[in-house]
């Protein structure tokens, strides 16, 4: 089969950039989903404040993931739900496979966006038993949303940022009992109104510069608790618990674009994308969780929007010829930036780059060289791990293609 | 399913344990005109030893020659290489390449060299440091020589067991789980055993309780070895490690392990371990974080790429090692009391000719052994990488969509494998079972994306 573009993945993103796709008049457009149902991680997303930045209004996850999927089918899109991209056959040439069964699909164009995951139990190394009861929050979710199983219990949380408290709702509904929500930062990383509620609720304590040092179990090999143990003084305690859920720590679901030889940006571990989103792979682009691990919803839409926005112009008659790739660097404590590559003059999605800390610090300055050159500085809001750092893009047109690559550091 | 002579509570043989040796030992029995019986205090067969191992299939180049893991463990292998094909058990001949790192270790290697050869392992070749370099390109810096063994495999161990005891128990073997043995009074005409779930009456006993062998052995008087755990902690890492190695890179053995090892897994990920540390709890497998963070040291050293991939799981497992070298086997005919015990962690590979020589022992000490026909082994569900899975078969999702209905992502598993596994002789009694028989779960989201729907699947095949 032919397409003009196949979009990998039915979440935000893929489903934005259908819709965009369409209306910029791009014939034939493919998204190939592996669930059943469209929509993503928002199907199974209880809580509301979906489709702010995007739609313009506030939705639960499940309402947002069911009208971008109508939004897409109206725009002319055909999405194609249990079908699993399995792998490369060519350039950008995909294998899926579906109930109807294994289809080759050439594309002139290709849009990964395949999300991302909580990093499990075991890729975080905590040594201890391997008992039943352990998961991540989109487990979670979907036992708790999606099948209305019931988990009662008291359970531990790993992580204390947006998402933790996330999952400190979702247990409060399935009947268990939040003991506390362990972090190796020194503060959580959500809001404070998020603790406090927690703490008020259930009296749930966040315990900082915390680690899991080990998982006990019981004499009849269920989970008995969560040793902790303090960064700072090595000191121990033990937590008794019934539910352990993993949050957060976030990893792109890359395994297509590695299979595909795509290169990948170390710091992110997603595709390496220019402010087009285009990766290394002339044609093949990528957006949402993909390339941001993670943002919320309506920002996934609109990377992937962005993506469409530059796949259609690729894809017009005659294109302007794209510009040389200048790559980004980031110095420490800043872990990465999206897109780690400029192509002048063209901006990044929603005018800016998006960065994260791996330490709390105070208000400062960013400062985006080129060799001696300053290009910018601009002021932040204070630095908080696992949250967005935004830098407007406004730089990127004084950027010189042939003069190297551009640090970015904190003042 | 077979109801023996004198009522469902009596057999002329009785199995204890349902690991690889128990399960071998009752398929072979199968063969012959005999009641059968297989007991295991577990609710699945091959949950202790058997499921959490190295899984490769080993040619047995540095046993210790004259031995009787040397003999069976070559045996064995030859068996389980034939089986493996006929049943459908995924097996990769990797070749292993044995490397030295220090001048120590070099000046060894001819004398492993020369002690696979009295093992009739002839096929070993020396490699050179730049050989070495490029069969495995990846392999960390300071590698000085080595030895390549073509014979050396990988193997599903899962697939192992679940064959054999699918296999005995479609020729008539009474498979008893979640069925604990607590003692057994020997009798004239009969043994009573008397176990959680009533007492059974058999005429033979046969100890293949790995890790309680000593136990059960001392249930009949014996006395002459104590099973001391030794625990082996291994990380398994993610697919995209794969590319990083071809063959299993083995590391200068010593007396008392055959140290961390690198090797490819038939589901396609990369193996790093065991660890080697002796405990006292036969329950204990957990990991600590020195047996993992030693792992991790070691794995960069011998393949540094690893360090940039993700972990997909770590786990532990327990060898039953006793104060002897050699297997524990032996058959008391005036007892009519037969023990394969401390099978330390050869007892995959030499599964089948453990069974072999025990059968024998056996009908020399006079049980008789008359031969029936069976319908032989059974054709498992494929799990292998290196092969065709059902969701990258046409014909088979043509013929059943449900192959290409695929619920686990990461391993991609179909919902028609699923349904299979719940609908098979032995179906699985929770979700690790399940893992065991089709993958389901095993891979690096570790259930982010299908735990729910997975666990919903097996209680909707279970209420059925």
């Amino acid at each position: 089969m032919k397409v003009d573009v196949l979009i990998a993945g039915a979440g935000p993103a893929g489903l934005a950039a259908a819709v965009e796709l369409r209306r910029a008049g791009v014939g034939r457009v493919l998204v190939a989903d592996r669930e059943e149902t469209a929509g993503g991680v928002p199907r199974h997303c209880q809580h509301t404040g979906f489709g702010l930045r995007d739609l313009h209004r506030a939705l639960t996850g499940p309402a947002y993931a069911r009208r971008y999927a109508a939004l897409a089918a109206r725009a002319g899109a055909e999405i194609r739900t249990g079908t699993t991209v399995t792998g490369w056959a060519g350039d950008r040439e995909l294998t899926l496979t579906s109930p109807h069964g294994i289809e080759t699909v050439h594309a002139a164009a290709v849009l990964l966006a395949t999300g991302c995951r909580e990093r499990p139990r075991p890729a975080r190394l905590i040594p201890g038993s391997r008992v039943p009861g352990i998961m991540t929050t989109g487990e979670l979710q979907q036992r708790v949303y999606l099948h209305r199983q019931r988990l009662p219990g008291r359970a531990v949380i790993v992580g204390a940022e947006h998402v933790s408290f996330s999952a400190a709702l979702t247990l409060a509904h399935a009947g268990a009992q939040v003991a506390g929500l362990v972090t190796g930062y020194p503060a959580q990383q959500s809001y404070r109104a998020f603790q406090l509620g927690t703490r008020l609720r259930w009296h749930a304590p966040v315990w900082v510069n915390s680690t899991i040092s080990r998982v006990a179990a019981t004499p009849g090999s269920r989970l008995a608790g969560v040793e902790l143990a303090d960064s700072r003084t090595g000191a121990t305690r033990f937590v008794p618990c019934s539910l352990l859920v993993f949050t957060g720590d976030w990893i792109p679901d890359h395994e297509l674009a590695r299979a595909g030889g795509v290169p990948l940006d170390p710091g992110t571990g997603g595709p390496a994308v220019d402010t087009a989103l285009e990766t290394g792979t002339p044609l093949v682009f990528a957006a949402g969780n993909l390339i941001h691990p993670a943002e919320t919803a309506d920002v996934a839409a609109l990377t992937g929007r962005h993506a469409a926005r530059h796949i259609a112009a690729a894809l017009a008659t005659s294109p302007a010829p794209a510009g040389p790739r200048v790559p980004l660097a980031v110095e420490p404590p800043l872990r990465w930036i999206t897109p780690a590559a400029v192509r002048p003059p063209l901006l990044p999605p929603r005018g800016r780059f998006l960065l994260r800390c791996d330490s709390f610090h105070q208000a400062d300055r960013i400062e985006v060289r080129q060799g001696p050159r300053l290009l910018a500085s601009a002021r932040t809001g204070r630095l908080i791990p696992t949250r967005p750092v935004h830098l407007p893009g406004g730089w990127v047109a004084h950027v010189d293609p042939a003069a190297g690559p551009v640090n970015i550091r904190l003042s | 399913m077979s109801v023996a002579p004198g009522g469902d509570d009596d057999a002329d043989v009785l199995i204890v344990g349902a690991g690889v040796v128990g399960t071998a030992i009752a398929r072979t029995l199968a063969g012959y005109q005999l009641s059968v019986a297989l007991v295991d205090a577990a609710v699945d067969v091959g949950t202790g030893t058997s499921k959490a191992n190295t899984a490769i299939l080993h040619t047995g180049f540095d046993t210790e020659p004259g031995s009787l893991e040397s003999q069976l463990l070559r045996r064995g292998s030859q068996l389980l290489s034939d089986y493996a094909g006929l049943a459908g058990i995924p097996v990769e001949r990797t070749g292993a390449l044995l490397v030295a790192w220090t001048p120590e270790q070099e000046a060894a290697l001819p004398g492993i060299a020369g002690k696979a050869r009295r093992n009739g392992v002839t096929d070993i070749s020396p490699r050179t440091s730049a050989e070495l370099y490029q069969a495995e390109p990846h392999l960390g810096p300071g590698a000085r020589a080595g030895l390549l063994i073509p014979g050396e495999s990988i193997i599903c161990p899962w697939t192992t067991t679940l064959a054999y005891a699918t296999e005995a128990v479609r020729a008539g073997v009474r498979l008893l789980l979640g069925t604990r043995v607590q003692d057994v009074r020997p009798g004239p005409e009969k043994h009573e055993v008397r176990t959680s779930r009533g007492p059974l009456r058999c005429r033979w006993l046969i100890n293949a309780a790995g890790l309680y062998s000593d136990q059960v052995d001392r249930m009949l008087g014996g006395s002459s070895f104590t099973i001391t755990p030794r625990r082996g902690e291994l990380i398994v890492f993610d697919k995209l490690a794969r590319p990083l190695l071809s063959a299993i890179l083995l590391p200068v053995p010593t007396a008392r392990t055959k140290g961390v090892l690198i090797a490819p897994t038939v589901y396609g990920n990369v193996l790093l371990g065991p660890t080697a540390e002796d405990v006292t709890d036969r329950t204990d497998t957990a990991t600590t974080a020195a047996g993992l963070a030693g792992l991790l040291d070691a794995g960069r050293r011998l393949l540094p790429g690893l360090a940039a991939e993700e972990v997909t799981a770590s786990y532990a497992g327990l060898r039953a090692a006793t104060e002897h070298r050699d297997y524990q086997i032996r058959v008391d005919e005036k007892l009519r009391y037969a023990c394969a015990g401390g099978i330390r962690s050869t007892g995959l590979s030499a599964s089948l000719g453990i069974a072999e020589y025990l059968a024998g022992q056996l009908g020399a000490a006079g049980l008789k052994l008359i031969s029936r026909e069976t319908t032989g082994p059974p054709v498992m569900p494929y799990l292998g990488q290196a092969g065709v899975r059902p969701y990258q078969d046409p014909a088979r999702i043509a013929a059943d969509p449900e192959y290409g209905r695929i619920v686990c992502h990461c391993e991609r598993v179909s919902r028609g494998e699923i349904r299979d596994a719940l609908a098979s002789t032995l179906p699985p009694a929770d979700l690790d079972g399940l893992r065991r028989r089709t993958r389901a779960g095993n891979g690096r989201c570790q259930g982010f994306y299908c735990a729910a729907t997975v666990s919903e699947l097996l209680a909707g095949g279970a209420a059925q």
